[in-house]
């Protein structure tokens, strides 16, 4: 990441490091190899947004606010609403984060949460259509990075699903050929839940949410996002750096078994 | 959107495909004569062309890695490559492929050859058919070969997705778009490691599997073809003991 310092000399010596230790499967923080550090979600603390939801994922920390508005529709999708995920990186968050548009780390960032969202159909997109082909509810979602420390990708995805969970919007109604807001306020339309778990590749061994000192020496990371069903519903392999295919299918049933107990946690906090 | 029946009662598909067929799939190397090195890729209806510039000196020049080459890539698709017109200016999908398919370069190229330098890699769509990242990869791969750089093995793409409810191999445009899944896999077929994987739609931890699989048997086939572009570029068309072993399968 942009907003992780790499030193070449530190680098290589803390990897040797590492790797001694997850041979015999232990982690430098002391956790286990599949383990996630402390998740808190707290939501509806912005009340000018929609929904939003902070998110604590050991020191990362993250903030996700839902804006919903009226817009076109695309011209191939005339009878369903828009979802936009963005996420940026304040320069707040790290000493290395530096202003400016989302760079190609922060768009991938919020392309695979997205993809997590779109596909496994949390939002009923349907249900977002006004007028056909006219207008339709856009939901927004942005994310801001508060502090890096590792795994902005599940903290995001976390943050971006309790957030829409909470989300509640006014509901639009057609009056005289027009599109009218009421004082009516109905919740955005969720139904599934879809948990992304990020893994790093260390030598050979796969560790489930990294901190930012894993991932400084990480060969290669992998996120995979479940469904409440345990299906897979996005993916994404990141950082030059391979896996052999039993590890893909090996991160996969972790993303599962993993993603089972986080889900847990997020449903709790959004009830 | 659902009910548009993609594979018929005997399960053709919208192009006459059987489940587990690629597309025609034509590459040459070195169609460019600027670039170090170059090649071009037809894949079903796609039409690709890579460039490799390097290695060069790095500018700017803090981006410098003392220890290795730099390595950058650019995923761009031309304005008329697509139905709708597309703006030329780079988009959120465009900066994202850019990365990912860096990155399943990068495992490939012995980088530690070249300290102080730049490798850039520019692949340009001129027209796409769906998988064209993958198409990418492999026309880039081939590129670098042709430009002399050191590499351990090559790198080859593929995907698989499902359509109608089936795993299906090398999905086109239309399947890609009313399709339920779309997983593009590239690797390095003989050291075996996977260096692209994404992932979309809903796969049943089974299908997961069997689509992932189905897309790496793809790729060892077009891999047969790439491997062949190049020793008809180097070697006028020779064939390799291996190669005729694989044919007498």
């Amino acid at each position: 990441m942009s907003a992780v310092k790499k030193n070449y000399v530190v680098e290589t010596l803390r990897k040797a490091q590492m790797i001694e230790l997850l041979a015999k499967g232990k982690r430098l923080d002391g956790r286990a190899l599949d383990e996630h550090r402390q998740l808190t979600i707290q939501t509806g603390l912005i009340q000018k947004a929609n929904g939003s939801a902070l998110v604590s994922l050991g020191n990362t920390q993250v903030i996700a606010g839902v804006k919903v508005a009226t817009g076109t529709p695309f011209p191939d999708t005339p009878d369903k609403g828009l979802l936009v995920v963005n996420a940026e990186v304040l320069p707040l968050a790290s000493a290395y984060a530096e202003a400016g548009p989302p760079d190609e780390d922060a768009i991938e960032l919020a392309r695979v949460v997205d993809r997590g969202v779109r596909e496994s159909e949390m939002v009923d997109m349907e249900q977002l259509c006004i007028v056909e082909g006219k207008t339709v509810y856009s939901v927004f979602v942005d994310v801001n990075i508060l502090n890096v420390d590792g795994n902005l990708f599940d903290a995001t995805s976390y943050a971006v699903v309790s957030a829409l969970r909470t989300a509640r919007m006014p509901k639009y109604v057609v009056e005289d050929d027009k599109v009218k807001a009421t004082e009516e306020i109905v919740p955005v339309p969720v139904s599934k839940t879809p948990v992304s778990v990020t893994m790093a590749k260390i030598g050979s061994t796969l560790i489930v949410d990294p901190t930012n000192e894993e991932e400084a020496v990480m060969d290669a990371r992998i996120t995979i996002t479940t469904d409440d069903e345990g299906n897979i519903c996005a993916g994404q392999k990141g950082n030059p750096g391979t896996f052999a295919p039993s590890e893909v299918l090996q991160a996969a049933d972790t993303s599962i078994r993993i993603g089972e107990k986080v889900r847990r946690i997020i449903l709790e906090a959004t009830a | 959107m659902a009910e548009k029946k993609l594979i018929d009662e005997n399960g053709i598909r919208t192009d006459g495909r059987k489940w587990n067929e690629l597309r025609p799939i034509k590459m040459e190397v070195g169609t460019l004569k600027n670039a170090d090195g170059s090649a071009y890729i037809e894949f079903g209806r796609n039409k690709i062309v890579a460039a490799v510039y390097g290695p060069k000196e790095v500018h700017p020049k803090h981006e410098v890695l003392p220890d290795r080459a730099l390595i950058r890539c650019r995923y761009h698709m031309a304005p008329f490559s697509v139905e709708e017109r597309k703006n030329p200016a780079p988009s959120r999908r465009e900066i994202e492929i850019s990365k990912v398919i860096r990155e399943a370069l990068e495992p490939a190229l012995i980088a530690e050859d070249y300290p102080r330098t730049a490798i850039e890699v520019y692949v340009e769509v001129l027209q796409s058919d769906g998988g064209s990242r993958v198409a990418g990869i492999t026309a880039s791969s081939l590129a670098l070969a042709d430009a002399g750089i050191n590499m351990r093995d090559l790198v080859v793409g593929c995907s698989a997705g499902i359509v109608d409810g089936q795993v299906v191999l090398d999905l086109n445009d239309t399947e890609d778009k009313e399709g339920t899944g779309d997983m593009p896999v590239a690797f390095m077929p003989n050291l075996n490691q996977v260096t692209l994987l994404q992932v979309d739609g809903i796969y049943s931890r089974e299908n997961f599997q069997k689509a992932f699989e189905l897309a790496m048997e793809g790729g060892r086939k077009v891999y047969q073809i790439q491997r062949q572009a190049l020793l008809d570029k180097f070697f006028g068309g020779m064939q390799t003991e291996s190669e005729t072993q694989e044919g007498d399968e």
